[in-house]
């Protein structure tokens, strides 16, 4: 099967197709993880996005039942240098060629993926449209100048449509943006009981709950565009511990005053170095995100700053009790180095 | 502030130039700080031995006592122990527990004694593993066979056995019963540095994961690579085919591997980088640690290359206390903490010897038997890994698959490929090999595409199989092309390799550094860099007889090439040398040494030449094809080499210039052999042309010897004939390494072996200045050697061999490139023959050169005996010696005691007894050898027939005969040095093989010649206290 990708500036890449047989559309970002394609695959934070991994050989130990981030793909497609024809491990249950075609995504291998990140790299992400039919670039191309990522609400798309309960004991009310099933998993190793609720529910609705504590999940998207989530925040903010996870940290930022910003082409992947500036120490991080704090809010410190560009990676405020990051210290896929935030967050809520 | 570098001596099995390559790092990383370095190292052909690197350089044995001088000499604050490999690190820790660190308050840089002891030490390891709840296999220190007998029993076999704080698992082995478990534990036992050994239950047939992680003082922590051991348990891990990263793991398997590390390093208090071993039944995800080396080691200059991360250098500066996020990444400019991102797949396979002991079982374990190693990038795992296989310019002879599979042996790999296509199925050799069926698939990838392209070839599918990493050759090959016919194809079609760079973050930011590797893909990063620039030619993998000398001259050529105003570009596919580092050509590509690949890494850049006299046989071997090619060979031309090279052209130029060469002649079959063979008369030495290192070389004293020896050495290079020469016994054999600008000749030295002529000279102990030479030699010598340059129009780099005997010079032949004793000498007369040689060979003229000599030095060799069991050790034409030490001192016994000494040869002062068994020519020198060994207080022992007449002699039954006989003699420690004269054309388990064979087990120095026997015993006389001084102090 034959597939193209088309970037927004013209560049046209042919390559071979796999899964579906489909044309999407999205913004084209890479992830330099080595592993833990299903993953990513499968965040929801992927909406709207079509996905390049760096690392040119993917599908190799296959898809699993117990690494599912969400139940279904939230990339609109999936850009790899070589697919494993076949698949090789203990847990796999299918091959990612078949798993994109369940998931009607289409996927193309094959390509010179390195010159495309570096595309990326020199002229910032951009929308892209992959399609594994025998579709003309320019209608591709024309349908590329409509799309608009930045004034999508993916949120709205991918939050849970009811309230669902994981696990037992503290009361977490976790609010889904766009959450990852690894940080229900990492609460309910934690002990927590977790009330996993949309993005939509109201604080009175959360406050009828009585939660021991509030997490904010991740999700995709600009965060100015979910604004419908402000006023929640807003009302639930010093009520009961906070911990925002990467939208749900920028988010904070923006109902207390703060400031976001787009990256040139974001940050993905799982070796990125943040500093605690309290513990005076490195996590190797996962991050999967576009869009930054620029400008922290009154009254809130920066606790966690990227290594490398010096981005905002974390925040906290003591008198209303939230502290956010904006990487993933649930990781799935990436370092656990992160995990201390969890047991922090505990400790906050005991 | 100055700090100590302690280096890792000789080439050894398990021990290559990786920590050159570190330890250079570990000098620069030093010195940009202002920190005065001291370094010590015995092995001269080392690029961190010279004064660029390092402040202040000891060529000086590897032992306590001369550590000790120097450090009192020296007073350095600070000792860094992990970049001189176990060799280091035993000396550090030695200096440790002795005292003398304390004494002279030197501190321990970098990760300190305790945490290398918590590492090295088994049983503490394992303790600590139990406490912070890492997996361990069960296993049992033991000191005894009784108490190995006990755990065995409980646990089962396979046993895995491991001596404690040795060398690339030297002793070590898997026993699958009872009488392997007594053998393997006896011969443990005894190596061992604590005199235990662990036995362990095995893991067998698990995969088998590492993982190089790089950890500062205060915690910071990042891991650097993991990798993935294609052969599973069961195989060493420097013996393994590699992957990285790791292929098979899920996010979730490697998180629970990099999650063990961390723990792991943190409780050790890891100071630096570490390399972790795992292994993980992949069946059931259960996972167990392995081992652990405090230090940097071959995996982490794999890693190093793999990712372009200066580990070395890293963990150099947090040695002197740098948090990691503070120190920079020199290829992103960015952190150096941060985890490498990978966009390529890295195949790393090892180098065997095999070729060159024909007795010794192919079969590969615990033990590592390989001498180097090659790695290959691709974007696929079959082009990397075609390109590796490649890269070991290795001939893969003729099989039996099902012979190579299990156990498993260095043809293993090729065993697969060959059943593949005989029809065998994945499950099939996973069922046999226990290999991920994952790899396995990859390799019926190849084979695959083999039978494809084979059935015709379309240039759709010529792409496909460039991609996948065939070479024009072998697709040549499948369709009954030539290779320049496919080459004319591919290029027709436009498909031309392009480079992309190894950037350590797959893209994400800008590189600085230019670390290349060829792809069949859009884009090509690698544009040609301006400017005027050279193209230097690497040696490949250390294999033996081309070792680390051939990369310190490579490397040499690029600081002398960027002094001249040019830009280097270093073509070389050895991961664990110098010239491979991110700093020291102006461009590296790592790729294949084929003509094809060198030819479009030229064609990309378009320099003005290409050096290959630097790079061993490897490079001069693609010269021809080069310069057919139409590109410049800088220095002696094409003309020039072939002259050198073939030896009917060599003996029609010394005729006619008048220099003797013993009696030859050219033969191309067996009668025509004969024939030549009784015109000039036995002993002949024969060879087959186009040698390197005197493969198949033998000394043949007979009809029937040399009926043998070409029935079996057709095989070695076909088409190509036997050279004949007439042996010179009982003559001086000497060599000149010269360089000249093709008017003026420079003569480093005239060398002098020890042994007499015939002994291969890559394996003789060699004297400089001669001692035996008279004034009138050594006038010839220089004549003929002046004369030979001229005539071969050398430009550069001339290595000439003579034998000398009743006064008459003979040459034996003329190398026109780079030779082994390049480093020696330029370490002996403090000259950089490599700059000069490459100053004319871009036409510079050589300026007035002197060499100063007050002092003598001596070059001695250590073999791999120990580690390939059923090989002897006897000596002859053909080389087997890995690698080299170098002694220094005012007296020529001075200078070879040092010499033997760092190549591990110690005589105690106290209870000295000696054995001789010598054969029957040179039963007549007893008496005399008796007389000066008595002279020194030796007890001699011998055989009858050897000691029979020699006064207080105590005579040995022979083996078998009675007891102690005397392997049990040798074995029971009683003996300080055994001299074994071996019988021409013996084979494996005759007596004197079993004692020599016992010897080098209880490591108890073997002379198997009487000269050199002779030598020793002189230095051992006149041996005042040992001396040490900077190597470029002696000759004041």
């Amino acid at each position: 099967m034959r597939a193209v990708l088309v970037l927004e500036d013209g560049k046209v890449f042919h390559g071979s197709g796999f899964g579906a047989k489909a044309t999407k559309i999205g913004e084209l970002v890479f992830n330099t993880s080595m592993t833990g394609y299903q993953e990513a695959l499968t965040d929801p934070s992927c909406a709207g996005q079509i996905l390049l991994m760096t690392y040119p050989l993917i599908g190799n130990y296959g898809i699993n039942a117990i690494d599912y981030e969400s139940n279904r793909i939230h990339s609109s497609g999936f850009v790899v240098r070589q697919m494993s024809p076949d698949h090789e491990h203990r847990n796999s249950e299918k091959s990612l060629d078949l798993f994109l075609k369940d998931h009607g995504i289409p996927g193309i291998y094959g390509l010179d993926t390195r010159s495309i990140v570096r595309n990326i790299r020199d002229h910032g992400v951009m929308p892209a449209a992959i399609s594994t039919g025998d579709a003309d670039p320019k209608d591709l191309l024309r349908k590329i100048h409509e799309f608009d990522y930045s004034g999508q609400d993916y949120v709205k798309a991918v939050t849970t449509v009811k309230p669902q309960k994981f696990g037992k004991g503290k009361k977490i009310a976790l609010i889904d943006y766009g959450a990852k099933m690894g940080i229900v998993r990492d609460l309910v190793a934690h002990g927590c009981e977790v009330h996993f609720i949309p993005a939509t529910t109201a604080a009175k609705e959360i406050k009828a709950l009585e939660p021991d504590g509030i997490v904010l999940s991740n999700g995709p998207g600009n965060p100015a565009v979910p604004e419908y989530a402000y006023d929640t925040i807003r009302e639930i903010s010093g009520y009961r511990p906070i911990f925002g996870i990467c939208l749900g940290h920028q988010l904070l930022a923006h109902v207390h005053g703060g400031t976001t910003k787009k990256l040139k082409f974001g940050h993905r992947g799982g070796n990125h170095a943040v500093m605690d500036l309290i513990k005076n120490k490195i996590a190797i991080t996962t991050q999967n995100h576009s869009y930054v704090v620029d400008n922290v809010p009154k009254g809130f410190e920066v606790t966690h700053i990227h290594v490398n560009d010096k981005t905002i990676e974390g925040m906290r405020n003591d008198n209303l009790q939230i502290f956010s990051v904006q990487y993933h210290p649930e990781a799935s896929p990436g370092s656990h180095d992160s995990k201390y935030l969890f047991d922090e967050f505990m400790k906050m809520i005991k | 502030m100055k700090v100590l570098v302690i280096g890792s001596g000789p080439i050894v099995i398990g021990q290559s130039a990786e920590f050159d390559y570190s330890g250079t790092q570990a000098c620069k990383a030093l010195r940009e700080e202002g920190i005065s370095v001291v370094l010590v190292n015995s092995n001269p052909a080392t690029i961190q031995t010279d004064k660029e690197i390092a402040d202040i350089v000891y060529i000086e044995p590897l032992t306590r006592e001369t550590l000790e001088k120097i450090i009192e000499k020296e007073k350095p604050e600070g000792l860094i122990a992990t970049m001189g490999g176990q060799t280091g690190l035993n000396l550090a820790m030695e200096l440790k527990k002795s005292g003398i660190l304390d004494k002279y308050n030197v501190k321990f840089l970098g990760t300190d004694a305790e945490s290398i002891d918590l590492a090295e030490s088994r049983e503490h390891f394992n303790n600590l593993m139990r406490k912070i709840g890492v997996p361990i296999l069960p296993g049992h220190v033991v000191s005894d066979f009784p108490e190995a007998k006990k755990f065995a029993d409980k646990t089962g076999y396979p046993i895995i056995i491991r001596p404690s704080f040795t060398l690339g698992g030297t002793g070590g082995g898997t026993a699958y019963d009872e009488g392997e478990l007594k053998k393997i534990l006896g011969l443990a036992l005894r190596l061992s540095a604590t005199g235990e050994a662990l036995v362990e239950k095995s893991a067998l047939g698990w995969g088998e994961f590492e993982y190089e992680v790089i950890r500062d003082q205060f915690g910071n922590a990042s891991i650097i690579c993991n990798m993935e051991n294609i052969d599973p348990m069961g195989v060493h891990t420097g013996e393994s085919i590699v992957a990285a990263p790791s292929q098979t793991l899920s996010d979730r398997d490697h998180q629970k591997l990099r999650n063990a590390t961390l723990k792991i390093v943190h409780a050790i208090g890891i100071k630096g980088g570490c390399n972790v071993q795992f292994s993980m039944n992949q069946e059931t995800g259960e996972f167990v640690v392995i081992e652990v080396n405090p230090r940097l080691s071959r995996s982490s200059a794999l890693a190093s290359k793999a990712t372009g991360y200066p580990i070395a250098r890293v963990a150099t500066k947090i040695a002197l206390g740098h948090p990691l996020p503070e120190i920079r990444n020199a290829i992103t400019e960015t952190s150096a903490a941060f985890e490498p991102a990978l966009d390529y797949c890295v195949v790393k396979i090892p180098r065997w010897p095999f070729d060159k002991f024909p007795m010794t079982s192919r079969v590969i374990g615990t033990q590592m038997k390989s001498t180097g190693e090659v790695m290959a990038i691709g974007r696929t795992f079959p082009e990397a890994l075609n390109k590796a296989i490649r890269s070991l310019e290795i001939k893969i002879p003729k099989m039996k698959p099902e012979e190579h599979l299990y156990p498993p042996t260095d043809l293993r790999l090729f065993a697969i490929l060959e059943s593949f296509r005989q029809g065998k199925t994945t499950d099939e050799l996973h069922r046999i090999t226990k290999i991920n069926k994952w790899f396995l698939n990859r390799f019926r990838e190849i084979t695959d595409l083999e039978k494809k392209i084979s059935k015709g070839l379309s240039m759709e599918m010529l792409l496909e199989a460039k991609k996948a990493g065939f070479p024009d050759m072998k697709i040549a090959a499948l369709t009954g092309k030539t290779e320049a016919e496919i080459r004319r194809m591919r290029k027709s079609g436009g498909i031309i390799p392009t480079y992309k760079i190894v950037d350590s973050c797959a893209g994400e930011f800008q590189a600085v550094t230019p670390y290349y590797y060829s792809v069949y893909e859009d884009e090509n990063e690698a544009k040609p860099m301006p400017g005027r620039k050279v193209v230097v030619v690497g040696s490949g993998p250390i294999r033996i007889g081309q070792g680390i000398e051939f990369d310190y001259c490579c490397s040499h050529a690029a600081i002398a090439l960027t002094e001249m105003g040019y830009r280097s570009i270093m073509i070389n596919n050895n991961p664990e040398t110098v010239s491979t580092d991110f700093d020291t050509s102006d461009r590296l590509y790592f790729e294949p040494l084929t003509f094809e690949d060198i030819m479009n890494v030229i064609e990309n850049e378009n320099p003005e030449g290409v050096i290959v006299q630097l790079g061993g046989q490897t490079s001069i071997n693609v010269a021809q094809k080069l310069s057919e090619a139409g590109v410049k060979i800088l220095g002696t031309d094409i003309d020039g080499i072939d002259i050198a090279e073939d030896r009917e052209r060599f003996r029609h130029l010394c005729e006619k210039i008048g220099i003797a060469q013993p009696e030859n002649a050219t033969a191309l079959g067996e009668a025509e052999a004969l024939t030549i063979a009784a015109r000039i008369g036995y002993p002949v030495v024969v060879r087959p042309s186009y040698v390197i290192a005197g493969r198949a070389m033998e000394i043949v004293y007979n009809e029937s010897d040399l009926r043998r020896y070409m029935a079996e050495a057709v095989d070695v290079s076909e088409n190509k004939p036997v050279l004949i020469d007439k042996y010179l016994d009982n003559a001086i054999e000497c060599e000149v390494d010269a360089i000249s600008d093709g008017s003026k000749v420079f003569i480093g030295g005239i060398m002098e072996h020890i042994e007499p002529a015939g002994v291969h000279s890559g394996d003789a102990n060699i004297v400089l200045p001669s001692i035996r030479l008279t004034g009138k030699d050594r006038k010839t010598i220089t004549e003929y050697t002046e004369k030979l340059a001229k005539s071969l129009g050398i430009i550069g780099f001339v290595n000439i061999q003579y034998v000398v005997r009743d006064g008459i010079v003979y040459i034996l032949e003329a190398n026109p490139r780079a030779s082994r004793t390049v480093p020696f000498v330029s370490k002996a007369i403090d000259i950089p023959l490599a700059k000069y040689a490459i100053h004319c060979m871009l036409g510079r003229k050589l300026p007035k050169l002197e060499c100063k000599m007050n002092h003598f030095a001596v070059k001695s060799i250590v073999f791999p005996f120990l580690k390939l069991l059923g090989t002897d050790i006897k000596l002859g034409p053909e080389m087997r010696s890995t690698g080299e030490t170098m002694g220094l001192g005012k007296s020529f016994e001075m200078a070879y005691y040092k010499a033997l000494l760092a190549a591990g040869v110690r005589i105690e002062d106290e209870n000295r007894a000696a054995f001789i068994s010598v054969k029957d020519e040179d039963k007549k020198e007893v008496p005399k050898l008796s007389k000066a060994l008595k002279e020194l207080g030796f007890t001699i022992y011998g055989t009858l027939g050897t000691v029979g007449s020699v006064e207080h002699a105590i005579t040995i039954p022979k083996i078998g005969h009675g007891h102690p006989d005397a392997v049990e003699l040798i074995e029971s420690g009683h003996i300080s040095f055994v001299i074994n004269t071996p019988t021409k054309g013996g084979r494996a388990n005759t007596d004197g093989y079993r004692m020599r064979r016992a010897s080098i087990q209880k490591g108890i120095p073997c002379i198997t010649n009487i000269a050199t026997a002779y030598e020793l015993l002189k230095a051992l006389k006149k041996l005042e206290k040992i001396e040490v001084r900077p190597f470029d102090k002696y000759a004041s």
